[in-house]
């Protein structure tokens, strides 16, 4: 929001920015182990590795409580579920030779060129601009449970609404039909 | 911190997940490439949200409400892929095809709707057959 100050160049980063440059460079590299390892449950285990990485870039931005709910939901329960999800289709341990589909070559011909466009655009669109990360967090846990009680109710009681739905629907979907014992 | 450093990698995540998503073939995996790709537009609220300094935090907001849509989406994601292998014996998006119109005869090789549970394939079995004798 500083532009007219005179915003710090690049090649003088803040701690900040080489913080948030080096836990970014480890949660692209385990981003992409996750898409290209061979090992199934392997990939599952990166991806907590990705995730964790970006709970510590939320922390760097001053978002504590958005930090601990991706701890918390990510690497606590969906990598879980997933785990689970995995051993219940009995994924090879080992690996597998087919783990990647014919088509790599044209997701990585779409995936290059969606990711050289979007760059492009977006260092081109804010180059110049400066987040001001001093002055008093903005996403402690009492900034963000203000905002959400105070402004979001709706939403978030209608996204509890949704989380029930969901829950009845996983249940529904993976009971056993006739009911009979397995 | 320059607003371009999370626009940038959340852009680099973004794409990471859109090769996943393409290029694997395991449901599951593909289920994880789609989280990676939620999880960059998370960063991107975030950043836009401590950039721009709303006082409504719309963006941390509508990130908690991302993250608790995920949830929801990865649990019925993988009851609807544990149904599919339960009912397929394969999980392999690849040979999921019988709504794919390939102009020749279905392959044998294809669909093969075997399981791991005897009952439940005498019963699957049982049922069509007694549909048609009825």
């Amino acid at each position: 929001m500083t532009l007219a100050a005179g915003h710090p160049g690049f090649l003088s980063p803040t701690g900040v920015e080489v913080a948030f440059l080096l836990v970014g460079v480890a949660t692209l590299g385990a981003a992409l182990v996750t898409v290209t390892t061979k090992q199934l449950v392997h990939a599952a285990l990166w991806l907590v590795v990705a995730l964790g990485g970006l709970a510590i870039e939320y922390l760097l931005l001053t978002a504590e409580f958005i930090a601990w709910v991706q701890v918390l939901i990510y690497v606590g329960s969906v990598v879980v579920l997933l785990l689970f999800g995995l051993m219940l289709t009995k994924a090879p341990i080992g690996r597998s030779a087919d783990a990647d589909s014919g088509n790599r070559w044209a997701a990585l011909t779409v995936a290059a060129a969606a990711a050289a466009t979007l760059v492009w655009v977006v260092v081109d669109a804010f180059r110049s601009t400066w987040i001001d990360l001093s002055g008093a967090a903005q996403g402690s846990a009492k900034v963000t449970g203000a905002s959400l009680f105070r402004n979001w109710v709706l939403p978030f009681e209608a996204l509890s609404v949704l989380l029930l739905a969901a829950l009845v629907g996983a249940i529904v979907l993976s009971r056993r039909k006739n009911g009979a014992p397995s | 911190m320059h607003l371009g450093y999370p626009a940038v990698l959340a852009v680099l995540l973004f794409c990471v997940g859109l090769y996943g998503v393409l290029a694997r073939r395991n449901a599951i995996l593909v289920l994880m490439s789609v989280e990676l790709m939620l999880n960059a537009v998370n960063l991107n609220l975030v950043a836009f949200d401590v950039w721009l300094r709303d006082t409504l935090h719309a963006g941390q907001a509508l990130t908690l409400f991302t993250i608790t849509i995920a949830a929801a989406e990865i649990g019925i994601g993988l009851a609807i892929v544990l149904l599919v292998y339960r009912n397929r014996g394969t999980s392999d998006v690849d040979k999921l095809t019988d709504l794919a119109d390939t102009g020749t005869e279905p392959d044998s090789d294809s669909i093969a709707p075997t399981t791991d549970n005897a009952a439940e394939t005498a019963a699957d079995q049982a049922l069509p057959a007694g549909g048609q004798t009825a």
